[in-house]
């Protein structure tokens, strides 16, 4: 599996309050929170982010709220990948839990700049900035978290088992 | 090598004698959590299950409380979804209007939380528990919906950061400001995977409201869990509210901490957070410029217990909120609401020119009840102030405990009690 897009970059901290704010969240529908993704830290992301494109990200990415709303409507406007320093934990577990990728890589992090073209190789790991030509490793997901991804998701894992 | 508090309570839940850092395990609950905004989409998650109904109705909590009483339309649905899902399924514990309070406030006085459990809730400030002892944290919907279908959950074990409290706080100096200050000083992720686990002889200081305050916003330093030894305090609080058995973790004598910090309560004063990160704190002393602000908010899961209060209303007794300013009081539940008419608080924060809301999380995570205009400023006493958190994108919020945030409704800037 692999993803391939032009990079949408941001700083450390970016909370789940700035992805979706609370005044969407009296929806649950991720097509709808989609139209509202980052509005409060770009208001442009929604009508710029095109199918397959890549968030990047400095330290603490998605901290705040564990509302789920934010994995979703950042998975449903698009994004094929989260690319950051670090996330935060509740963020990390619910990205995986619904079968959006992402990756720890500071290195990658660092070096990717906004409207880089990036490509991401997740059997692998591999992350390659096209735009400039480097190469990275990301961090591999431990065995048990690449089954609930393999699986698609949590609930898909869940009724495997 | 030693366990730390929170590792022995995770291998219990695990059936395992021992686990260290790093390891993933399934874990045993003894409670799942979730609200109006994170319910819905965990029951659109369970329905996609091949399970029929949930694995134990007397150990999952739903609590209507961040839109109720409803504030639009959809709120109303949600909610609906909510209360709908728990009559199918005899959920014991469904809290709607009525009988909700602000659910971390709500849990404990319950008796739905002891000491020794494992918590999940699909709400980032769940790991408030800690308090009286337990291992509990956030999660999002899709865990809160595996762990009603499963009763278990997997976690990653966290290392853990050793706070040694030493002293006691002085006057008008609360849980708030020793949390404030040792997210300033670690930083909003300071704490990133990790257990703050709170020891020394200053524990044996603080009440249990003020605890309740501090296990609360571990998750400001990105913590997994912030936890407390069990004493005299925790298993009184227990035996007031609570029918339920709990059991007495200790951390070892040789567990291990990634690193050790030693606070002196007596030496904190109160603290503020500025704009637009919990750890950019100051002491009030430290604080040069003038700050005027337009609105205070007092309550939340984090400050709207009764002590909190009380310490507002010590401040407000016969004082004015300043013209031009709103001050807006939520007593976190239904009991703490009615404890204050009792006591008399209610009518000193009417007199005073404050508003009393029904409990709601409300204003904290910008829902209503106190939405901000644009280049607004807040002083609250809720736990976080990024951007455009409490309305629009450009107000500003400062995060403070009870007794700076009432006495900076009075004087109409961020002032500390001693002021007045």
């Amino acid at each position: 599996m692999k993803a391939n897009g032009t990079v949408f970059k941001y700083g450390s901290n970016v909370d789940t309050d700035v992805i979706i704010p609370a005044r969407y969240l009296n929806s649950s529908d991720p097509s709808e929170l989609a139209t509202h993704c980052m509005v409060d830290i770009d208001p442009d992301f929604v009508n710029k982010v095109q199918k397959g494109d890549i968030i990047v990200a400095d330290k603490n990415f998605g901290c705040g709220s564990s509302r789920e709303h934010a994995p979703l409507s950042i998975k449903a406007s698009g994004i094929s990948c989260v690319i950051a320093e670090t996330f935060a934990r509740i963020f990390y577990r619910n990205a995986i839990n619904i079968g959006l990728p992402i990756i720890e890589c500071p290195e990658a992090a660092k070096d990717i700049e906004n409207g880089d073209q990036v490509e991401v190789d997740f059997d692998s790991g591999k992350i390659y900035n096209r735009t400039k030509g480097t190469e990275f490793q990301g961090q591999a997901f431990p065995p048990f978290m690449q089954k609930i991804i393999q699986a698609g998701g949590l609930v898909n894992y869940i009724n495997a088992k | 090598m030693g366990m730390t508090m929170t590792q022995k309570i995770l291998a219990a839940h695990a059936g395992l004698d021992v686990v260290e850092a790093g390891q993933l395990i399934e874990a045993n609950l003894d409670l799942v959590l979730g609200n109006d905004i994170t319910s819905p989409v965990a029951i659109r998650e369970m329905d996609q299950m091949t399970v029929d109904t949930v694995f134990d109705r007397d150990k999952i909590a739903l609590v209507m409380d961040h839109f109720v009483p409803n504030k639009d339309i959809k709120s109303a649905q949600h909610c609906k979804c909510v209360r709908e899902f728990a009559h199918e399924h005899h959920i014991t514990n469904f809290f709607d209007v009525g009988e909700m309070g602000i659910e971390h406030a709500l849990l404990p006085e319950k008796g739905l939380t002891v000491a020794g459990d494992v918590i999940i809730g699909a709400d980032s400030h769940t790991c408030t528990y800690g308090a009286l002892g337990a291992f509990s944290t956030g999660v999002g919907s899709t865990d809160m919906a595996a762990g009603m279908a499963t009763g278990k959950a997997w976690f990653k074990v966290p290392s853990a950061l050793k706070f040694v409290l030493t002293g006691k706080l002085p006057k008008w100096v609360s849980g708030k400001d020793v949390i404030l200050y040792i997210i300033g000083k670690i930083g909003v992720d300071g704490a990133l995977y990790k257990s703050l686990e709170f020891v020394g002889d200053g524990v044996a200081s603080l009440s249990m409201d003020d605890r309740f305050t501090i296990s609360n916003m571990a998750i400001e330093a990105g913590g997994k869990n912030g936890i407390f030894p069990v004493d005299e305090k925790t298993i009184a609080y227990m035996k007031e509210h609570s029918k339920k058995d709990y059991t007495i973790y200790e951390a070892d004598a040789d567990a291990v901490y990634e690193q050790e910090y030693t606070i002196d309560l007596s030496k904190l004063e109160p603290m503020v957070a500025f704009p637009h990160l919990p750890e950019n704190t100051k002491g009030i002393s430290e604080i040069g410029e003038e700050v005027t602000i337009d609105q205070s908010v007092i309550g939340s899961c984090t400050n709207g217990r009764m002590e909190d209060l009380r310490c507002a209303a010590d401040i407000l007794k016969g004082r004015k909120v300043k013209k031009g300013v709103r001050c807006i009081v939520i007593p976190a539940t239904q009991e703490i609401y009615l404890q204050a008419i009792e006591e008399g608080l209610i009518k000193t924060f009417i007199e005073a020119g404050a508003v009393v809301s029904t409990p709601t999380c409300g204003p904290c995570l910008g829902g209503y009840m106190g939405i901000l205009a644009e280049k607004e400023r807040c002083i609250a006493t809720t736990n976080r102030n990024f951007v455009g958190r409490m309305g629009h994108v450009d107000s500003e919020i400062y995060l403070a405990g009870p007794a700076v945030a009432a006495a900076s409704a009075v004087t109409g800037k961020i002032s500390s009690p001693t002021q007045l």
